[in-house]
């Protein structure tokens, strides 16, 4: 998923009796399935641990660009040229949705940029991995954001109104990344023997960082469960993993390629793939900085945001000349 | 730190004869340019034929703490919907 490790108050979940009344009547209005609207009362915990989950959401669909961007000259066709532009542009899109979506909580635009650029504020460690082939496009499209939808979908349910109305929008969108992404990864498993393995290093290279999309386990940590007591979290990371692994083996093997794991086996009993977990160890690091990418990522997002000063500048300047002209006449 | 570009409410009218409905908001230096982002952030699937765009300053909201003293009194008011009156079949329909 967009968010992970998104932390929390860091208090365990309050009860009834130890709630103020205002938060006892702001929880029985999430039990309710109400929406919660910006000039609502909320707690601040509410609050804080909402910005950070949405601006890290809206980070990962920017720095997401970047990735995909960077095969978008080298295209093998025009056709997957225009493609690969119209999701990239849809990436910058959702990225917009949850940044307004966020400033309705009282934080600035520029504000999360600068937080981003800081490095106080994180995006999905699935971006700090390079795109080194075609098929790398593929398997985006397939697994990362097949994994993104399985953690959109039933946050489309969450309880902050502008969350879950940025997210409608954005799953309605979301079903094109993934299937141009199996198109790719078709195209390429039935092309040539070089085409095909091609595909299969894709997904050797890609399984298991999106596998990490999910995060670490979270069946301890008061974080999760204060998240899905407010409804800004509505499965664990585990419940999704598992849902995207059993949604996800059929599908490679329709392309008749190989899951890198040998332990991968169907559980007749519990009815779900038994696999093995991704190294954590290194999502640690990723995540803390030490990825393939992560300095040239951040470094493209710097660049970006300092080389468009002067066109920010510039255009304030002249919308307000012109404002003042206008005023005068 | 360098100002901001304003932010704008965006809202789109669809393609079929409805009202213009608040889709959501984007920063833009003035209105011409936020109708040109509006077009590439909220019409990418031909969601729109035509959009308005409001300065976010511009708008005053209702605040929830007047809920009650504003939409209160309409609660009492059951004979303003038609199935309030019982019309006898034999009027037939009405």
């Amino acid at each position: 998923m967009y968010a992970q490790m998104v932390k929390s108050t860091g208090e365990a979940v309050k009860s009834r009796e130890e709630m103020t009344p205002e938060e006892r009547r702001f929880q029985d209005r999430i039990d309710a399935g109400e929406k919660i609207e910006p000039k609502d009362w909320m707690p601040e915990g509410y609050r804080k641990t909402l910005i950070r989950q949405i601006a890290q959401h809206a980070h990962s669909e920017v720095v997401g660009q970047l990735p995909e961007g960077n095969w978008i000259t080298r295209a093998p066709t025009l056709e997957r040229k225009a493609i690969l532009l119209a999701k990239v542009q849809d990436e910058a899109g959702h990225g917009l949705y949850l940044y307004c979506a966020a400033e309705t909580l009282g934080v600035s635009r520029d504000e999360l940029t600068e937080r981003l650029l800081d490095g106080s504020m994180k995006y999905s460690s699935i971006f700090n991995y390079p795109t080194l082939t075609w098929a790398d496009i593929g398997a985006v499209g397939w697994l990362v954001d097949g994994a993104a939808i399985m953690n959109q979908v039933p946050l489309q349910r969450t309880s902050f109104g502008p969350y879950s109305r940025a997210m409608i929008r954005i799953c309605k969108e979301e079903s094109f990344h993934q299937r141009q992404g199996y198109d790719i990864m078709l195209k390429m498993a039935r092309g040539t023997e070089a085409q095909r393995r091609m595909a299969q290093d894709a997904l050797n290279r890609f399984w298991y960082p999106a596998l990490m999309m999910f995060g670490p386990s979270d069946k301890d940590s008061v974080h999760s469960a204060q998240s899905m007591a407010w409804k800004i979290k509505i499965n664990t990371n585990d419940e999704l993993r598992q849902k995207f692994v059993d949604q996800t083996v059929p599908q490679a093997e329709y392309l008749g390629l190989t899951i890198p794991d040998p332990d991968l086996k169907f559980n007749e009993e519990t009815g779900h793939y038994d696999f093995t977990q991704p190294d954590w160890e290194e999502f640690f690091q990723v995540v803390s900085g030490n990825g393939p990418c992560n300095a040239e990522r951040l470094e493209a997002r710097r660049r970006a945001w300092e080389d468009g000063a002067w066109v920010r500048e510039g255009l304030l300047a002249h919308a307000e000349k012109r404002a003042a002209r206008s005023a005068a006449e | 730190m360098s100002k901001e570009w304003p932010l704008w409410e965006i809202f789109i009218r669809g393609q079929h004869g409805m009202s213009h409905r608040h889709v959501g908001s984007l920063h833009a230096p003035d209105a011409e340019t936020a109708i040109l982002n509006a077009r590439d952030v909220y019409t990418r699937r031909r969601e729109g034929v035509s959009i308005w765009v409001v300065k976010s300053a511009d708008i005053t909201a209702s605040s929830p703490s007047e809920k009650g003293p504003l939409f209160e009194p309409s609660e009492s008011k059951a004979y303003r919907h038609p199935t309030f009156f019982d019309i006898p079949d034999e009027v037939g329909a009405m």
